[in-house]
């Protein structure tokens, strides 16, 4: 069957339907991911959107329930130059994925790298380009949008009680990998929904603000509870839950012109002068300002990867230390946490 | 971290003549390291015995040696240059085995140099097997179970199927499986003998296992990057230069792929190179995942261009901003300029590697890929998917692929499944172009790099009015089509690009510097087809199409080219046709009234027996239209005729073959009406062996002028009168004084680098003023003058890589590689031309001698000479005879054919006894002759083994009369003949 992804702006890419039938809507964005299709199919901070992969083929060696980042997919559809199959495509039809295969990626990023990320739909059999195009407009912009509690856990839950650290997680959009991550460097994790009170977590050797979707911006009770929890206990923020730190301190975010999101982003660590090799999926970042306490930089366009806030016990960062997929190169930052609770 | 401040000059050593293992790459790595190096400010001195280089340039480096790679060719010219520094990780094996003998022997500390980009230590540890077994096992890794072994009595206890793997040898050589104790056994005794310290390892084989390999540069900071993975479709068992391979890696989901990366990074760090590029190799099981870490190079390597030009991260330039101080983040990404070299490339497309072999000149080599590599080229085709990579390779071949590989992962096995079909697409349909810029279209990147594909949007099409030029390039390296054509083709593009063009380069040979996005205004990295180039000056609309620098390549595309439309730059295609179309060249040279062997075409082999009764024996029989004298044949009597026409198709040429010739071949330019003679160079070998095999001279040696003038004639008269606008290549034989022309090029030859080192004149960059409109009396050339200096040019065989091949010069090329010097005397060339060539001629010890029934006249002469620089002579019976009758005192050695209890020479040879052999092979093919027995014993063992009398004498006379010559740079040799001309 024939689709088409269509982007707000008019621009429309023809290719093939391979995976769920029907259309989908969302924000259209690229990661350079080389592998980890699944992974990122299913990280909750892909809620909303349409992504598209700039790996040339994409499903190559199937799929496996293990690497799952959540319990559901997240990306609305999926976008490739050459899907493979057939595990990776009954995968997407089983799981509900709208998906394209035969799309001229390239010239798609390329374009969302000059004119930004922008809402798009993918649509499959005939459509009514018109239509289509006026519900993408009708949809709501990424930025102002709150969307965790579409992705957080609705209820706690205990992941292990065994460890040599306790620690509480705010699940935001919390992706699997990083609770792993957490529980083999030693420590006993609880989660909790992204509306838990500060009261409740302050009482763990540490706090971890997980990842999540979209703009931190609204996000505004999220935003007032880590301000209450800043200081009474150990925090760890990722990803969202950085951006999350750094308005509770005052400090502002914005939205990037088409994001990070790949496995490649060298960073630098300003304390040691080494580079790490990351993960990244992000859209929005926390700018710079005159109080430094960043820690990290981006080696590609210089803007806020990690703050330590040290009076308030508190540091984060902006790349994903747990990758899934990507390099391992910053692990020791969940690693190195938890280490520090338990000591 | 900035540039180091402590060093100002440093000194580079190349990897020498090309090997199968040892190619073009490292031109290409060691390009890129000069430039970086001299953009840095930095005095540099390169040494490299490889005259086709782009690197051995005098332009590229401040002082360049042409010298022997051995300790004593190194170490004279770092007592005369005194570097702060030497860099030893762009030159391959070749560099790291000398940068750690330059160690051992205390030259290094002596002088007060350092190694930079890697010590010693991080050499011995990538390089001896139980250091780097140990390196492994402390990041927590495993290689393959094994033992070191030193000698046949320590295989007690070993397991078989097992791998045995010589130390410090260049692609594997010299390593092989065994099934059985037997095999085990023998492997084990050749691996032995190749490795230079005589230590073999034998290892848990874990052959059909998937085998990775990834690509990481590391800085002094500790800093990592991958820069690429590479997965191999041959699994494990296959040396991965022979392996089809495609990058990124294709089967691995990320938590394996992660798993390697962390293994590499750990790997890099355990073994401690500081700063560069490594290269490591894994195996792991497809069922279980499990995982063995195989090898690694501390150093740049042929897996570093291919991944290079597969990412366009130029690892060789980063690794040697590197060596010199800089760490990743505050080295830029060329093709973005705006992003660091710390940030790993992301591909939107795929490449794959296709090797490509000789099999067909060594008649009788074992054709089974093993652990030992034999290939001796590569072509890289571009696609978005990996079926249009892998057919673009296939394209990139010129040649069918014969490709069964054992347990191809079923992933690529589906994929192929449409190899047919995407051929006919590709042949078909139109193609578009898109950019490599590393960053898969993250970052805006002015790139100059690019690949073709269907059905997308043609990615930043050429603009401005420049006019432009298209040169093709010679495609994948193959014997008798080597990295020479990519030396003329890199200064053709130089050439243009001065001249005010827009020079764009099309090739698929991801070895070379031609393929190298900073050396043209645009590449193409595209197969060289009708299709493919067509398409690409469709695109392109050059003022002119350049085919004269690439070999025989780009003229197979001529007539299509011109049929197009488009304008073939300098020598028109009709000369080429004449020059190769037998009959009309016949009747050219006619009507120029000069001679040639008689000779006759046949189609069938009656005709070609008759054709040899007129022309009278011997006669050399070939197909037309050959270069590298593929199936190429002298044959005494009718039924080596008969028998030589069956391995061939298609017209078949049947030439008086002039024994006892000289042979002569001579570089020319020709503006259409002028030409000048700019190298004459005479053979060592006499006719009948390949010029691309024989070691020659420059200038003749023994030639009396009025022949050299009668030369300069002939090759004043054919220029013209093809029409050649560029450069010629005439091929002559001397018999007496009657000159005879074999045949002409209208195009650059195998020499032309050669030549334009040892004459200081750049024949390409002349050829390419010419073919712009140029006239010869514009181009303020030297006066024709042969040179003060001799320089020579040896050949270097790849026979120890074809076990079951007679290692014996013929008319069929077999050479990989070549290497050049320069003396004041000809004894003094000859000598350090041997050494260069890696056969250092003995100065004492026992000669045995064994030559065919023509030869027998002249053996006592050369026999006295041996006997006279105090050789003692060894012969089997009927020669000891005839020498003993000559007054000589000779050893009886008996034949191996002989019965008898005494040591056979075979045996003599192996137990070192003997120090040089001469052994001129009789007429027609006899396998398993003592001959041919002896010439593989010597092989083996390592003895040099002279196969004609004539290359005999002049290793006598080497040996007589070399002398300790001052070491001299390129730079000063080229001052020394401008004086010369001057004076």
């Amino acid at each position: 069957m024939s689709g088409a992804l269509l982007l707000e702006d008019g621009t429309v890419y023809a290719g093939e339907s391979v995976g769920a039938a029907g259309s989908a809507f969302g924000e259209a964005v690229f990661t350079t991911s080389m592998s980890g299709y699944q992974e990122i199919a299913t990280d909750p901070s892909f809620e909303a959107q349409i992504v598209c992969f700039t790996a040339p083929m994409v499903g190559n060696y199937g799929t496996d329930p293990g690497r799952c980042e959540s319990r559901r997919p997240h990306a609305r559809a999926v976008v490739m130059r050459e899907a493979r199959g057939p595990g990776w495509l009954e995968w997407l039809r089983e799981n509900g994925v709208v998906a394209l295969t035969g799309i001229d990626t390239r010239s798609l990023v390329l374009h969302l790298r000059d004119r930004g990320v922008m809402g798009a739909a993918v649509a499959t059999g005939p459509y009514d380009e018109q239509r289509v195009l006026a519900e993408v407009r009708a949809q709501p912009e990424m930025s102002g949008t709150a969307l965790v509690r579409d992705v957080s856990t609705r209820e706690p839950y205990t992941y292990t009680q065994r460890g040599r650290a306790r620690v509480a997680v705010v699940d935001y959009g919390c992706k699997r990998s990083i609770i792993r991550r957490l529980a083999a460097a030693g420590a006993a994790i609880d989660v909790f929904p992204h509306d838990v009170d500060a009261d409740t977590v302050a009482k763990y050797d540490g706090v971890l603000l997980s990842p999540g979707p979209g703009d931190p911006a609204p996000l505004e009770d999220e935003v007032a509870m880590v301000g209450q929890l800043l200081g009474r206990t150990d925090v760890l923020g990722v990803c969202l839950g950085h951006q999350l730190i750094a308005r509770a301190i005052g400090r502002t975010t914005f939205k990037l012109p088409f994001g990070h999101r790949g496995a490649n982003h060298p960073v630098l660590e300003h304390r040691s002068r080494r580079v790490l090799v990351t993960a990244q999926n992000h859209g929005f970042a926390v700018a710079a300002a005159e109080d430094d306490g960043v820690t990290h930089a981006s080696l590609y366009d210089g803007t806020v990867e990690g703050l330590a806030l040290p009076q308030l016990h508190a540091r984060s960062t902006q790349f994903h230390p747990e990758a899934s997929p990507g390099p391992h190169d910053a692990q020791l930052v969940l690693e190195g946490w938890v280490a520090g609770l338990a000591a | 971290m900035p540039r180091r401040t402590d060093l100002d000059s440093i000194c580079l050593i190349g990897s020498g003549p090309i090997v199968i293992g040892q190619a073009a790459e490292f031109d290409y790595a060691g390009c890129q390291a000069l430039k970086v190096l001299r953009e840095e400010g930095f005095r540099t001195i390169v040494v490299n015995s490889n005259p086709a280089t782009i690197m051995t340039d005098p332009g590229f480096a401040d002082r360049t040696y042409l010298e022997p790679l051995d300790v004593q060719g190194v170490t004279a010219v770092l007592e005369r240059e005194r570097p702060d520094a030497l860099l030893p990780t762009m030159g391959g094996q070749i560099a790291l085995n000398l940068a750690r003998a330059l160690h051992e022997e205390g030259v290094l500390d002596e002088l007060g140099i350092e190694l930079i980009g890697a010590d010693v230590d991080v050499i011995s540890r990538a390089e001896d097997r139980e250091l780097f077994k140990a390196c492994v096992e402390r990041a927590g890794l495993r290689v393959p179970r094994s033992r070191i072994v030193t000698s046949l009595d320590e295989l007690g206890g070993l397991q078989t199927p097992a791998v045995v793997r010589p130390a410090f040898t260049l692609g594997g050589h010299g390593s092989g499986f065994a099934e059985n104790r037997d095999q085990l056994r023998r492997q084990v005794e050749r691996g032995l003998s190749e490795s230079p310290i005589s230590q073999v390892l034998v290892e848990e084989s874990v052959r059909g296992w998937d085998e990775f390999e990834l690509e990481v540069v590391r800085d002094r900071a500790d800093n990592v990057v991958i820069v690429c993975s590479i997965e191999n479709l041959d699994p494990m068992g296959v040396h991965t230069g022979d392996s089809i391979t495609v990058a990124p890696q294709m089967t691995l989901p990320d938590e394996a792929y992660q798993q390697l990366r962390d293994a590499a990074i750990a790997i890099v760090r355990t073994v401690g190179v500081d700063t560069g590029g490594s290269n490591i190799q894994f195996a792991r099981d497809r069922v279980t995942g499990e995982m063995r870490v195989i090898e690694m190079n501390p150093r740049v390597s042929r897996s570093s261009a291919l991944a290079s030009k597969a990412t366009g991260y130029p690892i060789a330039k980063v690794a040697a901003k590197l060596a010199v101080g800089y760490t990743l983040d505050e080295i830029p990404n060329d093709l973005t300029g705006t992003t660091p070299a710390s940030f790993e490339p992301a591909l939107d497309y795929v490449v794959v590697k296709i090797p490509r072999f000789a099999f067909e000149k060594f008649p009788g080599a074992d054709r089974t890929l093993g652990t030992q590599m034999k290939a001796v080229g590569e072509t890289m085709g571009i696609g978005r998917t990996f079926i249009e990579a892998f057919v673009k390779a296939k394209r990139g071949l010129e040649g069918t692929l014969d490709w069964s590989p054992d347990n191809l992962h079923p992933w690529f096995e589906r994929e192929l499944e449409q190899a047919e079909i995407e051929e006919v697409r590709q042949r078909t349909e139109t193609p578009v172009y898109r950019r490599i810029d590393s960053c898969a279209g993250e970052v805006e990147a002015a790139s100059n790099y690019y690949y073709s594909t269907w059905g997308e949007r043609d990615e930043a099409p050429p603009l401005g009015t420049t006019k432009r030029v298209v040169i093709l390039g010679s495609g994948p390296n193959r014997i008798g089509q080597g990295i020479e054509f990519d030396y003329c083709c890199v200064h053709a593009v130089q050439t243009f690009r001065e001249l005010g063009y827009e020079a764009v380069m099309v090739n698929c040979n991801p070895e070379t510097v031609s393929t190298d996005y900073d050396t043209s205004d645009r590449l193409y990295f595209e197969p060289l087809d009708t299709e493919a180039v067509l398409a690409v000056c469709e695109r392109e609309q050059p003022e002119g199409v350049v085919i004269q620098f690439g070999g025989q390549t780009p003229l197979k595309l001529a007539r299509a080219i011109e049929s197009a439309g488009h304008r073939i730059l300098g020598t028109p295609f009709d000369a080429v046709d004449l020059a190769e179309d037998r009959e009309r060249f016949g009747r050219l040279l006619d009507a120029l009234g000069i001679a040639c062997p008689e000779w006759g075409i046949a189609r069938t082999p009656d005709e070609a027996v008759a054709t040899a009764e007129r022309i009278g024996y011997p006669v050399l029989v070939r197909p037309s239209y050959v270069l590298g004298g593929r199936a190429m044949r002298v044959c005494s009597g009718p039924e080596a005729v008969a028998e030589a026409f069956r391995g061939v198709h298609g017209p078949t040429l049947v030439d008086r073959f002039l024994d006892h010739a000289i042979e002569l071949d001579v570089d020319a330019l020709c503006d259409g009406a002028e030409v000048y003679v700019a190298a004459v160079m005479q053979h060592v070998e006499e006719a009948g062996v390949h010029s691309g095999d024989s070691a020659c001279v420059l200038p003749p040696q023994s030639i009396d002028p009025a022949t050299l003038t009668e030369i300069g004639d002939v090759v004043r008269r054919l220029g013209p009168a093809l029409g050649v606008v560029g450069l010629l290549n005439v091929q002559l034989a001397v018999v007496g004084s009657d000159v005879y022309v074999l045949e002409v090029n209208p195009r650059a030859s195998r020499t032309v680098p050669f030549a334009s080192k040892a004459t200081g004149v750049n024949l390409v960059a002349a050829a390419c003023r010419l073919a712009a409109g140029e006239l010869l009396a514009e181009l303020g050339l030297p006066p024709e003058q042969a040179p003060r200096q001799v320089s020579v040019k040896a050949a270097v065989l790849p026979f120890a890589r074809f076990p079951g091949a007679d290692p014996v010069l013929g008319p069929e090329m077999r050479s990989t590689g070549e290497i050049m010097v320069s003396a004041s005397d000809l004894a003094t060339a000859l000598a350090k031309a041997e050494r260069a060539a890696g056969r250092p001629l003995p100065s004492s010890g026992s000669v045995f001698l064994s030559v065919r029934d023509d030869d027998k006249a002249v053996l006592p002469d050369v026999a006295r000479a041996f006997a006279a620089l105090g050789f003692r002579l060894h012969a089997t019976a009927g020669t000891a005879e005839a020498l003993r009758a000559a007054g000589l005192e000779v050893a009886d050695v008996r034949k191996v054919s002989e019965a008898g209890d005494a040591p056979t020479v075979v045996d003599l040879i192996r137990r070192g006894r003997i120090d040089l052999v001469v052994n001129t092979p009789g007429g027609g093919a006899e396998p398993r002759s003592d001959g041919y027995l002896i010439r593989e014993a010597a092989l083996v063992a390592r003895v040099p083994c002279i196969t004609t009398i004539a290359a005999a004498t002049a290793a006598t006379r080497a040996i007589a009369d070399a002398r300790v010559d001052v070491t001299l740079s390129l730079q000063e040799r080229i001052d020394v003949e401008a004086d010369a001309r001057a004076a």
